[in-house]
């Protein structure tokens, strides 16, 4: 029944997400089953109870213990068997191996922010080994968010304050989506992030030396991968539309009026300061939300994303 | 329709006393049943409208209808009035209010003062909760979950304080009925001759004393978070974010049996009316509903599976939740067996009867897919719990609602419908529903996260076969309105017992006079004694 699974749930990545879905299918079966009886019995009896004449007098049958217990006893036994079956499978979930490759996951409104144990930051993008179990240390900088891989079967809430975590092993390399599952306001369902499964050999190397295909790029166009990948999007249009935070079409040059009643003249260094420090100067009619990206871009990146909202024009 | 027909314009309740005044002040459980009838049911068009927003907004990918922030209102706002103003109040506080004590025999609830005070709470509740809207309306989700409701903008504390009102609204109407059950009952009338529209009742009465009152504190308590700023559940100010969610669900699962309990209270009449034959275990039904509204109280965990809760209470959480399925199960059993060897009718009240066991039967065991552990993890927070509780809540309880509508209009206003339009209007409702949740179903089981404003490519085609669902559906409900609405200004008038029933609001005329019975009804029979000769028709 390979293709029922397979319209009915994503792609499986993990080998947890395989168990999961043999339990999913058997409570589809256990479900089709019932629904098919109850739906006979419903089309069966109303032909063939028919009412034939209007003072029909019917036999009076107040109970039948047999067949109560029956259906009181038969259901029990199938429920029970499928909590012990979920609860196996929520075990191996939440009880990760020890030797683990550790990250950190921070969720704000409205990124994903990744730290590897050497000190490796990313944003929006986790890049894992093939084959290798990893455990994710989440934690969240304001509202609840949840990081749920829908092809890995996995989802937890992120707490502000608290960690949790998650675990899997990822098995099928390519790219998995990963989205905000617990509402957080504007962004909610923007909040979306991509798992990289890479070979261990290029997970090593991309951990070493960073993304090559970026390092070519021309820094307009590295700016308009980051534009996308670092979750600017969320809040600045490029066709002039209000969003959180103000548009980026034909901002550079402006002078923009700010909340303390000054004016800035958007330039180099305010788009620097605007991205690195965003609370210090506020343009009037927006709130104060944006997330720092201290540490979280490179002096090349930052650079390509000024040059891309240059050329907004 | 056999019998004589009643004339309706001597001193029936809906005409004696005239004037408005007599209306705005009335103590009759009857008007007040009919006043909250129709504003519980203008609620449902306000929401039923949200509705139909939020699926024109996901008919494609992109957020292009609504903008995000308003959507997010909108659906917030869609989920609240449903919830507070229509389906906790509608089946208790529109029908209970005026079936129950005529079913009992009695002139008028226990406290009639109260229950017209219920009224008004309902309407303060009400336009406190709408005046929010006013103020900018807030985008917190119904669940009002913390931080995010403790530190959005928009008139949170003010909407709040609205559903705070109305749970007293809730709470009034619940210690009515049970004092009503308790002490009202016709001479003769002992516990087991009640109708289980009655068990269903009072055991929804039992859950909306002892629930509401955390509910209300858990509103009190963001209210002064927001205000005073004193942290409970904001970690910024030294709060438990998950704290609210266990009181929160502490209330609110409950409350789902507050929804569903009356909706399986009125399928427990309309069965053996129609299919004319004695309701198969009536002990196990009655009961059923007291262990339902008892186990419900230990199994609010199961919404907070990926919260951060110990995985013990999980697991707890988990199993108590499989075991309130068996008395949701028993029900559905009971009602098939009293079918069998019936003599079934297919009116439109048990068009919808039927219509429910087949929904409810989906939403039910969709139900197991949820509450098993590891399944839930992957199906929680998508499309798979929006279309199950919409199963459970609409499939169920809504379908219901209109199986009651169907029943009892010819008694409440006296007044036939059309059968021809009735049914054509049935097949529209079922078809609309299954195909705007069966269709929310399958994009949840592969991912689709709900309360998206936006979403991937992928999703699309679900969301176009849901979203014209949400036509066809609509225009069911509408034309149901307009054949209920036509019916109030056309001839026949009903008899006082169209269907045959042997419940006692039927050995009344259609409608009722103000004090109910000219003389106290003895019954002398149960109320599903269909192996006599037929009640008076």
């Amino acid at each position: 029944m390979n293709w029922l699974r397979e319209l009915l749930l994503p792609e499986q990545a993990t080998a947890y997400a395989g168990k999961v879905d043999d339990l999913f299918l058997f409570i589809f079966y256990i479900s089709a089953f019932f629904f098919f009886l109850v739906t006979a019995l419903i089309v069966f009896f109303v032909w063939r109870y028919r009412r034939r004449a209007p003072n029909e007098r019917t036999p009076k049958i107040t109970h039948n213990f047999k067949l109560e217990v029956v259906w009181t006893v038969i259901p029990l036994i199938i429920v029970i068997v499928i909590f012990f079956w979920g609860f196996h499978g929520y075990m191996d979930a939440t009880v990760p191996p020890r030797d683990a490759l550790e990250i950190r996951v921070t969720g704000k409104r409205w990124v994903w922010q990744f730290e590897y144990p050497n000190g490796t930051r990313t944003l929006n993008e986790l890049r894992v080994p093939l084959g290798k179990p990893v455990t994710l240390i989440m934690t969240s900088d304001d509202v609840i968010h949840s990081f749920y891989v829908p092809s890995f079967r996995i989802k937890a809430d992120l707490l502000p304050d608290r960690y949790t975590k998650l675990w899997f092993t990822p098995e099928k390399e390519g790219t998995h989506v990963l989205f905000c599952a617990e509402y957080c306001g504007t962004g909610h369902s923007v909040m979306e992030g991509k798992i990289h499964v890479l070979s261990e050999s290029k997970y090593r190397d991309w951990l070493e030396r960073g993304d090559e295909t970026t390092q070519a790029m021309p820094l307009p166009e590295l700016g308009a991968l980051l534009y996308q990948s670092r979750g600017c999007a969320t809040c600045h249009s490029l066709d002039g539309r209000r969003g959180q935070g103000p548009s980026f079409k034909g901002i550079f040059g402006l002078t923009h009026r700010m909340a303390d009643g000054k004016d800035a003249l958007v330039d180099e260094n305010y788009l620097r300061e605007s991205i690195l420090q965003p609370q210090a100067r506020i343009v009037e009619g927006y709130q104060p939300i944006m997330p720092t990206f201290q540490g979280l871009l490179t002096e090349r990146e930052i650079q390509a994303l000024i040059e891309f909202i240059k050329a907004q024009k | 329709m056999t019998g004589e027909p009643m004339s309706s314009t001597h001193g029936d309740y809906l005409h004696e006393p005239k004037g408005w005044r007599s209306w705005l002040f009335t103590l009759d459980h009857k008007r007040i049943g009919v006043l909250y009838f129709w504003s519980t049911l203008a609620a449902f068009v306000l929401g039923g409208i949200l509705a139909m927003l939020i699926r024109m907004e996901l008919l494609t990918p992109k957020s292009d209808l609504l903008p995000a922030d308003t959507y997010n209102k909108v659906f917030t706002l869609h989920g609240a009035i449903m919830i507070f103003l229509f389906i906790i109040p509608a089946i208790p506080a529109a029908f209970g209010n005026f079936v129950l004590p005529l079913m009992l025999g009695a002139k008028d609830v226990a406290f009639p003062r109260l229950n017209l005070a219920s009224y008004y709470l309902y309407v303060a509740g009400t336009l406190i909760l709408l005046g929010g809207i006013l103020g900018g309306g807030i985008d917190t989700g119904w669940t009002f979950y913390t931080p995010y409701s403790s530190t959005t903008g928009g008139t949170v504390s003010l909407m709040v304080f609205g559903v705070f009102v109305l749970g007293f609204s809730s709470i009034f109407t619940g210690i009515n009925f049970i004092a009503t059950i308790h002490k009202l009952r016709a001479p003769g009338m002992n516990w087991f001759r009640l109708p289980l529209f009655a068990w269903g009742t009072y055991a929804t009465a039992i859950i909306q004393v002892m629930a509401t009152p955390v509910l209300g504190i858990t509103l009190l308590l963001l209210i002064m978070e927001r205000v005073f700023r004193i942290g409970i559940f904001d970690p910024k100010l030294g709060g438990d974010p998950v704290l609210f969610q266990h009181f929160f669900w502490f209330y609110s699962h409950p409350a789902v049996y507050i929804m569903i309990l009356p909706g399986m209270a009125i399928i427990s009449e309309v069965i053996p009316v129609f299919s004319r034959k004695t309701i198969f275990g009536y002990k196990a039904i009655a009961y059923s509903s007291l262990a339902i509204a008892l186990i419900s109280f230990l199994v609010w965990g199961h919404h907070m599976f990926i919260s951060g809760q110990s995985q013990l209470a999980s697991a707890v959480f988990s199993f108590l939740t499989f075991l309130v399925a068996i008395p949701s199960g028993i029900k559905i059993w009971n009602w098939l067996a009293t079918m069998y060897k019936g003599s079934i009718k297919l009116d439109a009240p048990m068009i919808y009867a039927i219509m429910f066991l087949a929904l409810f039967a989906i939403g039910g065991l969709t139900g197991l897919f949820l509450g098993a552990l590891s399944t839930d993890v992957h199906l929680t927070d998508t499309y798979f719990v929006v279309a199950h509780f919409h199963y459970v809540m609409m499939g169920g309880t809504f379908i219901a609602y209109l199986a009651g509508v169907h029943y009892w209009w010819p008694k409440i206003f006296g007044r036939m419908y059309s059968e021809k339009m009735s049914r054509m209007a049935g097949a529209l409702v079922f078809i609309g529903f299954n195909l705007t949740f069966l269709s929310q179903f399958l994009m949840g089981s592969r991912g689709m996260p709900r309360r998206y404003a936006s979403y991937v490519q992928d999703f699309q085609p679900m969301h176009v076969l849901s979203t014209v669902g949400s036509w066809i559906l609509a225009l069911g409900l509408f034309l149901i309105l307009g054949y209920l609405l036509v019916s109030l200004r056309k001839k026949p008038d009903a008899p006082a017992n169209p269907w045959g029933a042997a419940t006692l609001e039927w050995e009344t005329p259609s409608p009722p006079p103000h004090h109910n019975f000219d003389r106290t009804p003895v019954p002398t029979h149960g109320p599903y004694d269909y192996d006599r000769e037929p009640a008076l028709v």
